[in-house]
């Protein structure tokens, strides 16, 4: 007992040491917290409050209103066209840079990076710029009669554009991090390259790929400036949720521009609760090794 | 080095690598450099008499200046946040933890709609703030708001994971010797986080000057009062202004890519640092 006591307290000037007093703790996480509730958790309880202000019936019609479930179509097909397109770039891009040394992987790399930090309006622009009546390529595709802007492919283009680095992001650092050891082994053993990375790669990194998918795809039913440049907002046809959600709200109809931005809201805390999931059996993996 | 010529016996580089930079070629590299394409169409004084009108120049100012302060405010508060989360434990850490993406993961036009309802005249924080005599909604106190409201991830999430790591055992040596609390969170730990904290600062900056849809529905978008450089190239194209929207873009790009070469310069910094520490 006379022995534990020094050492408590040691432990106790160990923690004063390494801490603030009292009150500027208190201070600091009522700041932190009132902070966090203002600006992150009001706004999303006001989206549901709205949505289901004139009760359930009301939010349900807003829901399976034409214009509604045209827009939740189209938000689903451009979401599996960009979706699959980055799974493919991300992958074959993550092979690539991973497990082998090139000259100029650097550079790659940024480049890869880049739609991250292009302006949402602009990752638009530019497909207007190159395909709109007065762009680069639009004379030859009026020709032809092909409809890129205003029209479907364009949401595609930009879309795709905007998530371009998401999968690719999370692929190559866990990717690096692998090596090349059991992929040699597998081929040495008379695997077939395809069939090394199905059986040997891709169960090292399938929560990794399935982490990357996820932050995409929510980005691509979420995003809004790119789409908007682009769609031309032809109600029933080129509207996404995040467009349809503009114009209800910009005709008034909030319970109905609420309860559209309440299912992507709802996408949103779908995503970050999987995405907590996959961290933590990240994490794990890691430890394992 | 054996790594180098066994690597070479893995299959596939040349058809992974041809995809990828296809792909990459037709949906980023091509669409973008289209743009600088459009740009060179326009002489340099045309250029210049774009940038320099009022609206724009307004627009543009409006954009950077706001998303400076809030990005300053993002810098503060993420500071004080995760400091909170990272150093004491109090009800509810793990939700406020994990809700400090959501400005990440929910959609742009959802909060845009949100912080408009939330902010307006009528709306519950607006009415207590309108009796204070304060306006946020369709002023540029509005813009802020959202701006501020985006960046919120950005720091906490670039320097939570260097505080986290952060040796325990250099505070007790700089306690030990004497230093008060205060110099030693100062003198001691703040500047081992310098690094994270200006790349978080940085991303916030970046993310708030080229925002968008959170930012149009709050903004009230009155030209030279509240409209942003994002918004006037819309506006500029829907009247087929296509010369006048692209030299906007060009500005926006330009400082983009300047952040972005400063984000990289910082990380080698704090790599370096890093290393010789």
């Amino acid at each position: 007992m006379s022995e534990t006591l020094p050492l408590q307290q040691l432990a106790r000037a160990r923690d004063c040491s390494r801490s603030e007093p009292a009150i500027v703790r208190y201070i600091i996480i009522a700041l932190a917290m009132a902070f966090l509730t203002i600006f992150v958790v009001l706004p999303l309880v006001i989206v549901f409050a709205t949505a289901f202000s004139h009760g359930i019936g009301a939010y349900l019609s807003a829901l399976a209103d034409d214009e509604a479930l045209a827009a939740i179509r189209l938000t689903l097909l451009v979401a599996a066209i960009s979706v699959t397109v980055n799974l493919i770039f991300g992958v074959c891009a993550a092979w690539a840079i991973s497990k082998f040394e090139f000259p100029g992987k650097t550079t790659l790399n940024t480049l890869i990076d880049l739609p991250f930090s292009v302006s949402p309006v602009i990752s638009g622009l530019v497909f207007v710029l190159l395909f709109g009546a007065q762009g680069l390529l639009g004379p030859w595709l009026q020709a032809h009669d092909i409809h890129v802007i205003f029209a479907v492919p364009g949401i595609a283009l930009a879309t795709t554009f905007v998530t371009f680095p998401f999968v690719a992001r999370e692929m190559i650092p866990l990717m690096q991090e692998q090596g090349t050891s059991e992929e040699e082994a597998a081929l040495s053993l008379g695997a077939s390259g395809l069939k090394t990375f199905w059986r040997v790669t891709l169960p090292n990194v399938k929560w990794g790929l399935l982490y990357g998918v996820l932050l995409c795809n929510a980005r691509a039913m979420g995003e809004f400036g790119a789409v908007s440049v682009v769609s031309g907002h032809i109600r029933g046809e080129t509207n996404t949720m995040p467009l349809l959600v503009e114009i209800l709200y910009n005709e008034y109809q909030f319970v109905a521009a609420f309860a559209i931005a309440s299912l992507l809201a709802m996408l949103a805390l779908v995503t970050l609760v999987v995405k907590i999931a996959l961290e933590r059996r990240l994490e794990g993996h890691r430890g394992d090794h | 080095m054996s790594g180098a010529v066994q690597q070479r016996t893995l299959p596939g580089f040349g058809l992974t690598m041809g995809l990828t930079l296809t792909l990459l070629s037709i949906i980023v590299l091509i669409p973008l450099a289209g743009l600088f394409v459009k740009t060179t169409e326009l002489s340099a004084v045309q250029f210049w008499t774009i940038i320099t009108s009022a609206r724009t120049l307004h627009a543009l100012k409006l954009s950077f200046g706001l998303a400076f302060a809030a990005a300053i405010v993002n810098l503060i508060m993420g500071m004080v946040i995760v400091w909170a989360l990272v150093r004491y434990r109090f009800p509810g850490r793990r939700i406020f933890d994990a809700i400090v993406d959501i400005p990440f993961a929910l959609p742009t036009a959802v909060a845009g709609v949100a912080l408009t309802a939330l902010f307006a005249p009528k709306g519950w924080l607006g009415a207590p703030l309108a009796e204070l005599g304060i306006k946020v909604a369709f002023t540029p106190l509005g813009i802020f708001v959202a701006m501020v409201f985006i960046g919120i991830p950005f720091v906490i999430r670039t320097v939570q994971p260097v505080l986290l790591d952060l040796d325990p055992e250099i505070e007790e040596a700089s306690a030990s010797l004497g230093a008060n609390r205060w110099h030693t969170v100062s003198k001691v730990i703040l500047p081992g986080l310098v690094p994270a904290m200006l790349t978080g600062f940085a991303l916030a900056f970046a993310r708030a000057v080229g925002e968008f849809g959170s930012v149009i529905f709050i903004a009230g978008n009155l030209p030279n009062v509240s409209e942003i450089a994002p918004l006037l190239i819309v506006i500029r194209l829907s009247e087929f202004r296509y010369a006048d929207a692209t030299a906007i873009a060009v500005v926006m790009l330009v400082v983009a890519f300047i952040v972005i070469f400063i984000i990289n310069r910082l990380q080698r910094w704090s790599q370096d640092r890093a290393v010789t520490n």
